[in-house]
């Protein structure tokens, strides 16, 4: 801040309190020629409207005297006054970093502990895996569910298939690094080679085909429309890209016609975030222990 | 009839009706929402009916189109009764009415729309805040020229806050909305991040302090002087808390935005400012309750004056409220939990609609000539809405120190030890309980429009203006 702004902050606020106590002890005094107490002060309107001029009730005076003084012992012992910093120095951001500290340090025992562990041992420490299910529900819940069972939108974590892939580690890079997934869109495809293409996914699946005549034209549209490169030429996906497995019949989007025709016609847009800044190399090994157990 | 010809009642007779129409269309739409909290498929799927949209328009139907009206209709009345002179223009006024209607009209049409600025309680888009800023200077344009013209030497207390009200509520709407149009209903804001949240809140707390609270104060030292036929309590008392209040209040809005990226400074600012209106708030209450020194006996018989008096213990209790929850230890636990909607209700029902209401009540008999079809219904309105705000604000109370508490609790291990959904489901029962409170003071407001409709159709008109203070009092005898 300028010392123009700080100077403005500072004759604005004071002068602004000045104004008030000013104000107070005007009034408070009973200036010559006023009417006596008890008496109204001469203005009539609309008749009957009149005014008492009784003095303020001497509680609520002193009940905005101590207002006025806490306020301006604040201002001295804390930042208010523009630049100026208080006589206590304190700032929002040094008491967040050192109340976080604090916390770091009392728990630095429990992860330090859950760190030497390996992932067997963590899934069957009953204290590690109750830490790791509250980190889930806090974090993880609001998409893919309390019990990880996903919704539209969000894959499922417990059903043993993981689209970027399901081992410790990868698990542990999604959590951490976040994840980007693009079924890109075809839009230029008409409707009869949506049909097409939404019954050949079905028979991936073994799914009942309503018109299965249409299955060797889908197959014919998977090639010329590149959808193995990511889904892979049998349909199981590819880890690497997090396109998911197709013939399992269990889907991001939702598994309707209608749904896979919107997901190939449209395309999706899947994001999973970033998690190592928040949680930390040891909260995401434990999270992604707790995961695989989930999943199992 | 010579009132009548004497000054302008038709103006104040459409806002008085426009009042109670909007009241239940506000409260409506209040309970509608109160009701999706619990059960979100009353949305339909049909995005219209989403929360998100309906939400705005439910604050905005209360705060603009209910509070609004009942602010033209008593201080179109206030100022020309107690200045002794027709208002300054009966075209201008008219155009107040019909521009702040189509202002309303324009808002229940485009906010379920999802058109909006984003901006809490500035919702509205480019073109409509401009028909909004035109509207209010005529507004201006009325009420002052009206004041000019006075016949009385001196200024009544009321019209000193309904000036204010209105000179504040320009300047907050316009420097609020300054924006640069990309589209008929798309804009950017001038101002950028943490400012742009100041200015927000700067406008959004004012929004409190001048539109809720200045102007139903002009109401209140209209109506409970008139109502309970006494004198103001002290004159020198207005004085002071007039200045202060209206002074101190420009600082309060960095309250909201604690804990955020919001410099220090300005949030100590925010604090000591909101701390130092407690007093200044609780002179306008002392000033209208103790007003009835020589009458409590008339707060046994006389439901008006029940309903402006109850307003002002809700004002009072909110205005303590207020203060502490901006107290920053405070508000680390009562932000973003249901204790702040409990605070805002506190003011919006037990304050400005309690006040509105009552003052409604002591007008409508004087602009339509004709007295009230039953007093009883007006004592049944107040009890259920008395009961009816307690419930409200009660229950939002608990689930706000609920959630704040639950949300802050925390494991051994460094973990919370609730999740949001078990806070949630923790705030399911005072859901209930809160959309029970909403629906009985919409129940109240029904009972109004009936009253009113019975009132017009059966009671004969008056050649004498009634006087609604000696009806109730009759009424009870």
């Amino acid at each position: 801040m300028s010392s123009f702004w700080h100077w403005w902050v500072v004759l604005l606020t004071l002068g602004n309190i000045v104004f008030i106590a000013w104000l107070i002890r005007y009034t408070a005094r009973r200036n010559p020629g006023e009417p006596a107490e008890g008496e109204t002060t001469g203005h009539v309107y609309d008749g009957d409207l009149t005014e008492y001029n009784r003095p303020m009730p001497r509680w609520w005076l002193w009940m905005f005297w101590a207002t006025i003084v806490f306020a301006l012992v604040y201002l001295v012992l804390f930042p208010g006054l523009g630049n100026y910093s208080g006589v206590l120095g304190w700032s929002s951001t040094a008491q967040y970093e050192r109340e976080v500290e604090q916390v770091e340090e009392r728990l630095a025992p429990i992860f330090e502990r859950y760190a030497a562990m390996e992932i067997d041992q963590l899934q069957e420490d009953s204290q590690a895996m109750a830490t790791a299910r509250r980190i889930f529900g806090n974090e993880c819940a609001v998409c893919h569910g309390g019990d990880g069972g996903g919704t539209v939108g969000f894959p499922a974590l417990n059903d043993g298939y993981f689209q970027w892939g399901g081992s410790f580690e990868e698990i542990q890079e999604t959590i951490a690094g976040g994840r980007q997934a693009n079924m890109p869109s075809h839009t230029g495809l008409d409707d009869e080679q949506l049909d097409a293409l939404v019954a050949y996914v079905f028979n991936l699946a073994d799914r009942d085909v309503p018109d299965p005549d249409l299955i060797p034209k889908g197959e014919e549209l998977w090639d010329q429309q590149g959808c193995f490169a990511c889904h892979g030429d049998d349909g199981t996906g590819m880890t690497a890209l997090g396109a998911p497995d197709l013939t399992r019949g269990v889907y991001i989007y939702g598994g309707s016609a209608q749904a896979i025709r919107e997901t190939i016609r449209d395309g999706r847009e899947g994001e999973m975030p970033a998690f190592a800044d928040r949680l930390g190399e040891d909260r995401v090994r434990l999270l992604s222990a707790y995961i695989l157990q989930l999943s199992q | 009839m010579q009132a009548s010809t004497t000054y302008n009642e038709k103006v104040v007779r459409q806002f008085t009706i426009m009042t109670v129409v909007w009241g239940v269309v506000a409260m409506a739409a209040g309970v509608f929402i109160a009701a999706q909290l619990i059960w979100p498929a009353l949305n339909f799927d049909i995005p219209w009916l989403s929360y998100g949209r309906l939400r705005p328009l439910h604050t905005n139907a209360a705060i603009f189109a209910f509070g609004g009206s009942a602010l033209f209709a008593t201080s179109y009345y206030c100022v020309q009764r107690t200045s002794g002179v027709r208002l300054f223009s009966d075209r201008l006024a008219a155009f107040t009415f019909w521009g702040w209607n189509a202002v309303i009209v324009l808002a229940a049409i485009t906010l379920p729309l999802g058109l909006t600025m984003g901006k809490e309680y500035a919702e509205l888009v480019w073109p409509i805040a401009i028909l909004l800023a035109i509207v209010w200077v005529a507004y201006a344009v009325v009420f002052f020229g009206t004041i000019a013209t006075r016949r009385v030497k001196h200024i009544y207390v009321a019209n000193w806050f309904f000036g204010a009200f209105i000179i504040t509520v320009a300047v907050l709407h316009i420097v609020n909305n300054l924006a640069i149009p990309v589209g008929p209903f798309w804009s950017y804001p001038v101002y950028s991040g943490a400012v742009d949240a100041m200015v927000q809140w700067w406008y959004g707390h004012n929004a409190v302090g001048f539109f809720l609270t200045a102007g139903f104060l002009g109401m209140m030292y209209y109506f409970v002087p008139k109502q309970a036929q006494r004198p103001i309590y002290s004159y020198r008392l207005s004085i002071v808390h007039f200045w202060a209040l209206i002074s101190l209040y420009m600082w309060a809005g960095p309250h909201h935005l604690h804990y955020t990226a919001l410099p220090d400074w300005v949030q100590s600012l925010g604090m000591v400012f909101s701390l130092m209106l407690l007093a200044p708030s609780w002179g306008g209450m002392i000033n209208g309750i103790m007003t009835l020194q020589g009458a409590w006996h008339k707060l046994r018989t006389d439901p008006i004056l029940k309903f402006l008096i109850v307003a002002l213990s809700f004002y009072g209790m909110s205005t303590f409220e207020g203060p502490m929850m901006s107290i920053k230890t405070v508000n680390a636990l009562s932000h973003y939990t249901d204790w702040t909607i409990g605070h805002v209700h506190s003011g919006a029902l037990g304050w400005v609609a309690m006040i509105s209401i009552g003052s409604i009540y002591a007008l409508f008999p004087r602009v339509f000539y004709r007295e009230w079809y039953s007093v009883r219904l007006i004592e049944w309105h107040f009890w259920i809405a008395t009961i009816g705000t307690v419930l409200y604000i009660a229950a939002m109370w608990i689930a706000g120190v609920m959630q704040g508490l639950m949300w802050r609790a925390v494991n051994e291990d460094g973990t919370l030890t609730y999740t949001f959904m078990e806070v949630l489901n923790a705030t399911y029962p005072y859901y209930m309980v809160r959309l029970l409170g909403g629906a009985l003071f919409l129940l109240g407001m029904l009972l109004m429009v009936y009253n009113v409709i019975q009132t017009l159709r059966t009671q004969p008109v008056q050649s004498e203006q009634p006087d609604p203070a000696e009806q109730m009092q009759r009424a009870h005898a």
